[in-house]
């Protein structure tokens, strides 16, 4: 029998649906955020003629489906699209608006979209990224981010639908808020959110952290952080410091070392296989800010994830101490994903 | 022997608009390459005195790039210009319209460099390839790169020609000219510029064999020495292993992530760029490899990366820490410890 599409399907990956107008952004995003094109290289993108299907394998499976701008799925006299294999799976539309050119067909067609998924698929989130807002000036944004706002939820409002789940977010792929507004997107799928951010409050309690975040490292997205207030400079700060990491990983971790090598170091007088000589088996780093001696920290939790930390002034003496409670901390959130991975990911009730 | 403080002029010259002043701001003064679209237009000469490490300090002279003060150096002031240039850096823009008058100048600027300065190292520049497609990136720059050579040799031919009798002495039969693809928002600015560097810097042969002693002694497989405002290499040492590293633009890549790191930092602090940002870092990935990268002397940065194992880590930073004394003739004219 078929499955009622009203329902989220529990066994499917998250899904993260791009759409919007030709040219808006959609498949510079998600070139940036999940294949790490420089930004700059986004010019040189085709237009993307088919839905390009993305899976991507990290702390949680999930797909990243861009839509070819000029093809409007709800009202399309050649074909017509299977909506359910489309929206029947747990996920969020995201919706690029070109904030530097004219949106109001962007919008209109936006809030069409919205009334179908309202009445079919009302558990999809609906993000909005207005986009491209490098180059505008901060109270400009404010306005558009506005504008948008208000053209939409009047638009919901004469339809009786107040509470749909929209959201919006200002966006541009040349610096960080990109990878903000999907770590806010992607969060809300995780199953047992609350939990995670508790374990995270109480680290930085105990190792009187400023802030933390657990990071997936192949998009710098942080799926959680503590519960001190949002702080735009610290999640630049510890992505950044990921970005370090991923890079001298690359350079001096991703090729193979050769068998003499390793012979002579788990030799005289060391006599011991080179597993035995570390201290921990995964990725850990520091290093020490030159102001106010303030170290910020970065531990693997697992092939995906991270955690990075930004410590208060002088707690770099602590580090022995705190490199007990990260261990501990560390080993909580690998139980925590290997639980949620071996059950199916299902929405909170 | 140790060498004295040494001084360079190092001239900057290309057509208007084809990133000269953007570059320099970069290496030198720290800015960001999104900063330098604010830059104006250069106007005659831009002379700035850059020190580098204790010992050499270089005299920039940025020249702009506008017709009229082309022509100028060409003529009113050629001997000033081109007399005592250590270096010449040319920079093309590689998306210029008029790519003919663009050599048809920079073969006169080469007649004037080798009239004065004959033995004046050159470096062309071929700049904004960012604007190129990635994957014709290479040919268009290796089919400029003949055509600049072709032309340079021209230049020196011409030389050759037309007034050997008048030039005192004769000029040479070639000259040393190395080629560069570079843009402003990669690591191959940071490519270029230190092999510019590299030639510059007084005793290397001492670094050099200081830092191999450091390099064995540590059990290390790559050492890195930066400069610590521009974050350019002065030197490196590589183990046998290391050398099989298949990363052969990593000295570049490692300048660029530390000094955008530096930039992160700055942000962050809301401290100036120039100041100094972080002082020691540690990465241990597992059973894999270590590094660690530290201020050094004065002016430079160390970066060490070893062979994994705690106990090798810890002493490794302690013998890096005790060779400093080695290495203290970088900051200033001093004669290094005897013994050494
Ligand atoms: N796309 C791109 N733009 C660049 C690059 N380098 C510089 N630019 C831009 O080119 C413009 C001109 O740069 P300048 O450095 O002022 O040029 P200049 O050679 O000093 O010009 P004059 O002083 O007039 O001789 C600026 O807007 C820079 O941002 C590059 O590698 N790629
Ligand atoms: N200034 C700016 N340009 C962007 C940004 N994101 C994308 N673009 C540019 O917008 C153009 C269209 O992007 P593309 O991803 O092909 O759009 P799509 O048709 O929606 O997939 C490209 O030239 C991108 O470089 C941004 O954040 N800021
Ligand atoms: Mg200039």
């Amino acid at each position: 029998k078929a499955p009622d599409p009203t329902v989220p399907q529990t066994k499917a990956k998250p899904r993260l649906l791009l759409m919007g107008q030709r040219r808006s952004g959609k498949s510079s995003i998600s070139s940036v955020v999940f294949h790490k094109l420089p930004p700059s290289e986004t010019l040189f993108l085709e237009s993307t003629a088919r839905i390009q299907k993305d899976s991507l394998n990290s702390f949680m499976e999930f797909q990243v489906w861009d839509f070819p701008g000029q093809i409007d799925i709800f009202d399309n006299p050649n074909f017509t699209f299977d909506m359910d294999a489309i929206f029947g799976e747990i996920g969020a539309l995201i919706w690029v608006i070109d904030a530097q050119d004219d949106y109001l067909e962007a919008v209109a067609r936006l809030n069409t979209t919205i009334l179908h998924l309202q009445r079919g698929y009302p558990h999809i989130n609906i993000e909005v990224f207005i986009h491209k807002v490098d180059g505008l000036s901060d109270d400009y944004r404010l306005d558009i981010q506005r504008d948008v706002t208000i053209r939409i939820q009047d638009e919901l409002s004469d339809q009786g639908l107040e509470n749909a789940p929209v959201n919006f977010h200002l966006t541009s792929i040349y610096n960080h808020s990109i990878f903000e507004a999907f770590s806010k997107v992607i969060q809300k799928l995780i199953p047992r959110l609350g939990q995670l951010e508790a374990m995270l409050t109480n680290l930085c309690r105990t190792c009187r952290f400023e802030k933390a975040y657990l990071f997936d490292v192949n998009t710098k997205i942080y799926i959680a952080t503590d519960s001190t207030p949002e702080d735009m400079a610290s999640y630049e700060i510890c992505s950044d410091y990921v970005d370090v990491i991923i890079d001298f990983t690359e350079v001096y971790g991703s090729w193979p070392r050769s068998q003499q090598w390793r012979d002579r170091l788990e030799g005289e007088p060391w006599s011991q296989p080179l597993d035995d000589q570390v201290a921990c088996e995964w990725a850990e780093s520091g290093m020490v800010l030159a102001e106010a001696r303030r170290p910020i920290m970065l531990r693997e939790v697992d092939r995906f994830l991270a955690l990075v930390a930004i410590m208060k002034e002088g707690s770099y003496e602590k580090m022995p101490q705190i490199n007990m409670n990260v261990d501990v901390v560390v080993k909580g959130l690998t139980e925590f994903f290997e639980i949620t991975k071996n059950k199916d990911v299902v929405a909170a009730p | 022997q140790l060498k004295k403080v040494k001084k360079q002029k190092v001239l900057l010259m290309g057509k208007s608009g084809s990133g000269k002043s953007s570059m320099r701001s970069i290496i030198f003064s720290n800015y960001l390459a999104r900063d330098t679209r604010r830059l104006g237009a250069t106007i005659d000469i831009d002379l700035s005195h850059v020190k580098f490490l204790g010992n050499l300090t270089l005299n920039l002279w940025d020249c702009g790039g506008q017709e009229a003060f082309m022509e100028n150096y060409l003529s009113q002031q050629r001997a000033h210009v081109f007399s005592n240039v250590g270096v010449l850096i040319y920079v093309f823009d590689i998306e210029s319209r008029d790519v003919e008058r663009d050599l048809a100048t920079y073969v006169n600027i080469i007649s004037a460099l080798v009239q004065y300065s004959r033995e004046a190292k050159v470096f062309v520049l071929i700049h904004k390839m960012d604007l190129i497609q990635p994957t014709t990136r290479e040919e268009t720059f290796e089919r400029r790169a003949a055509v600049v050579r072709r032309k340079t040799a021209e230049a020196v031919g011409i030389m050759h020609k037309q007034k050997p009798e008048q030039l005192q002495p004769p000029p040479p039969v070639d000259i040393d000219l190395q080629l560069f693809a570079t843009s402003i928002w990669d690591q191959s600015l940071y490519k270029a510029w230190a092999s510019i560097i590299h030639d510059l810097v007084p005793n290397l042969s001492i670094i050099e064999t200081q830092l191999t002693s450091l390099g064995i002694a540590i059990d290390a497989d790559e050492i890195l020495l930066f400069e610590r405002t521009s974050f350019l290499v002065v030197s490196k040492w590589t183990s046998r292993e290391g050398e099989r590293n298949p990363y052969g633009d990593r000295f570049e890549r490692m300048s660029n992530i530390l000094k955008s790191w530096k930039h992160t930092c700055s942000k962050y602090t809301g401290t100036p760029r120039n100041a100094e940002q972080f002082s020691d870092f540690e990465y241990k990935m597992g059973a894999t490899f270590s590094m660690f990268a530290t201020k050094f002397t004065t002016n430079t940065y160390i970066l060490v990366c070893m062979p994994p194992g705690e106990a090798r880590f810890n002493s490794a930073k302690l013998n890096v820490a005790a060779a400093r004394p080695w290495f203290k003739f970088l900051d200033g004219p001093v004669v290094p410890p005897a013994g050494q």
